[in-house]
């Protein structure tokens, strides 16, 4: 118990106060004009966004993933069904030069994109592709427990009832689905939020354009800016704050939703 | 998984095969493009200008060094983590106390906190412009930019994944079992040894090989605090992004096809594991 709190103090807690710490060294004025530069601004809105999009995506998918999983049968399906953690054991950095050669002009699909006047790689449309990857198994795992406990005997139920699969699925099956769904979307889009390893590589990393927040914070720290980059940190740190409080209150809802 | 609680869907219970299949194709679709094809780019391209380029690329001396370092990072960052995993594992399931939640959050804090956020808050604490940096200076102890600094922010970074894998199997289990030990004459690391570590070893395993792959993995955080001195601060991540800038496609995928490999391991491990606790957790 000691040990817990000591070891979590020392390498967590200790060292996030000095990012505070550090902050209150700046005046408002300077605080303000490192957070609110246009180029910071730039930098919020293309993680943000982003991210926010890769998780719509996963969103979708990771539903139609999840139900493919629970309610179907078909061969590979235990390798598709390991697949799908491979972005938590992947490295970051791993991912984003593969998904660069994948997506680039002359990659395996960048070479179909271009013809059709899409460019993925060097472009936002790349930072969402990334991103995509880095948040896919999230949704998947928060839904998959849940989709597997429901009791098929209200599905039953309503079909004999006369009700078709789709008004089954928007009725039935859906309201129980939405907080894991909402859960995991959170999860996605935290991690997307954060993310700096697998982007940099397919993003092009463009000032204004290109650059994602956790790269303007490596940029600052490498022009030895470390107030401005502290500043940045700590507003990323804020949401990061945001996003897990949100995400306790959603599992908790989770698990309240599917208890038996 | 082949959960079935349920008596097989009834022909009103599911769809009709044209649907499934479409839905099944959709699936497997968006798997292929976003998860397989990456996967077998690593390796596509890491043996793109042959086998002899891919072994050179391996044995090349700062791609050893690189090896050497991440191995060393791993081996100081993976057991503390590891201790610290089951001590707060045994905290959060064996006893009741204030601010049991509190505790969790924070154990998974490293989680949502951005890698570069990780690395920076341990360049703002040891580096030179750091609040301990003058001290740390004048007494010659270097943290940031060498292995010191890269192996905190991996312990950082790793920190929660030993302890996500066992705190719920504890809580699962209760500890029935160790009362009826411990009532039985049986002393603290007795009851541990004998009734706990077995019922958790294999939450355990699977928490140690992800955490392992994380901490050899990072890029982030370790990047941060490294200072990128090639050959001496540089982990295989580092050192695939440097090939990488220098336009070194093959040799930097070789290297990457080694932590690629060792991601797949991890997803082994993931699934025998979970093969062995649903056949505990039925029987």
């Amino acid at each position: 118990m000691g040990f817990t709190l000591l070891y979590l103090s020392l390498i967590v807690l200790i060292p996030l106060a000095a990012i505070v710490y550090k902050t209150t060294s700046l005046t408002w004025d300077q605080f303000w004009h490192a957070v609110g530069d246009p180029r910071a601004l730039a930098a919020y809105r293309l993680s943000f966004g982003a991210s926010l999009i890769g998780a719509v995506i996963n969103l979708v998918f990771g539903l139609l993933v999840a139900w493919v999983l629970v309610r179907y049968t078909f061969p590979g399906k235990r390798l598709v069904d390991m697949l799908v953690d491979l972005p938590f054991a992947l490295p970051t950095a791993v991912a984003g030069i593969s998904l660069t050669a994948v997506y680039a002009p002359n990659g395996w699909i960048g070479r179909y994109l271009e013809p059709l006047g899409i460019k993925a790689a060097f472009t936002p449309l790349g930072v969402v592709v990334a991103l995509t990857f880095e948040g896919l198994p999230f949704v998947v795992r928060t839904v998959q427990p849940v989709l597997q406990d429901l009791e098929a005997e209200f599905e039953e139920a309503a079909a004999s009832l006369g009700a078709g699969r789709l008004q089954i699925f928007a009725r039935i099956l859906l309201p129980s689905l939405v907080p894991p769904l909402l859960t995991g979307f959170t999860l996605a889009f935290a991690r997307g939020v954060g993310e700096y390893g697998s982007v940099v590589f397919i993003s092009g990393n463009m000032p204004m354009r290109t650059e994602i927040a956790p790269l303007l914070i490596v940029t600052k720290l490498e022009q030895y800016d470390y107030a401005g980059a502290t500043a940045i940190a700590l507003v990323m740190l804020a949401a990061s704050f945001v996003l897990l409080l949100t995400i306790n209150l959603l599992q908790a809802w989770t698990r309240r939703g599917h208890r038996p | 998984m082949g959960r079935d609680r349920h008596p097989r869907p009834t022909r009103t219970m599911t769809e009709p095969p044209a649907v499934r299949w479409m839905l099944i194709g959709a699936a497997l679709l968006f798997l292929g493009v976003f998860l397989l094809l990456p996967l077998a780019a690593v390796f596509a391209n890491a043996i793109a200008r042959g086998i002899e380029a891919y072994v050179a690329a391996l044995r090349e001396p700062d791609a050893l060094a690189a090896i050497r370092l991440t191995l060393l990072t791993a081996a100081i960052a993976v057991p503390l983590n590891l201790v610290f995993g089951v001590a707060a594992a045994w905290a959060i399931a064996k006893f009741e106390f204030a601010g049991k939640n509190l505790l969790i959050t924070l154990i998974d804090l490293p989680l949502s906190v951005s890698p570069v956020v990780s690395g920076l808050i341990y360049v703002l604490l040891f580096g030179l412009q750091g609040l301990l940096g003058p001290w740390l200076a004048a007494h010659d102890i270097t943290i940031i930019f060498a292995l010191p600094g890269i192996a905190l922010a991996t312990i950082f970074v790793t920190l929660p994944f030993v302890a996500r894998e066992l705190i719920p199997l504890m809580q699962s289990q209760g500890s029935e079992e160790e009362e009826a030990a411990m009532t039985l004459g049986a002393s603290g690391w007795q009851t541990f040894l004998r009734i706990s570590l077995p019922k958790m070893k294999w939450g355990l395993l699977y928490g140690v090989v992800l955490c392992n792959a994380r901490a050899m993995g990072e890029f982030g955080a370790v990047s941060v605090v490294s200072g990128h001195i090639r050959g001496r601060t540089t982990t295989i991540p580092l050192h695939v992004e440097i090939l990488y800038n220098e336009y070194q496609f093959a040799a930097a995928f070789a290297v990457a096809s080694l932590l690629t490999l060792l991601a797949l391991v991890t997803l082994a491990v993931k699934a025998v594991v979970e093969a062995h606790s649903q056949r505990t957790s039925v029987g």
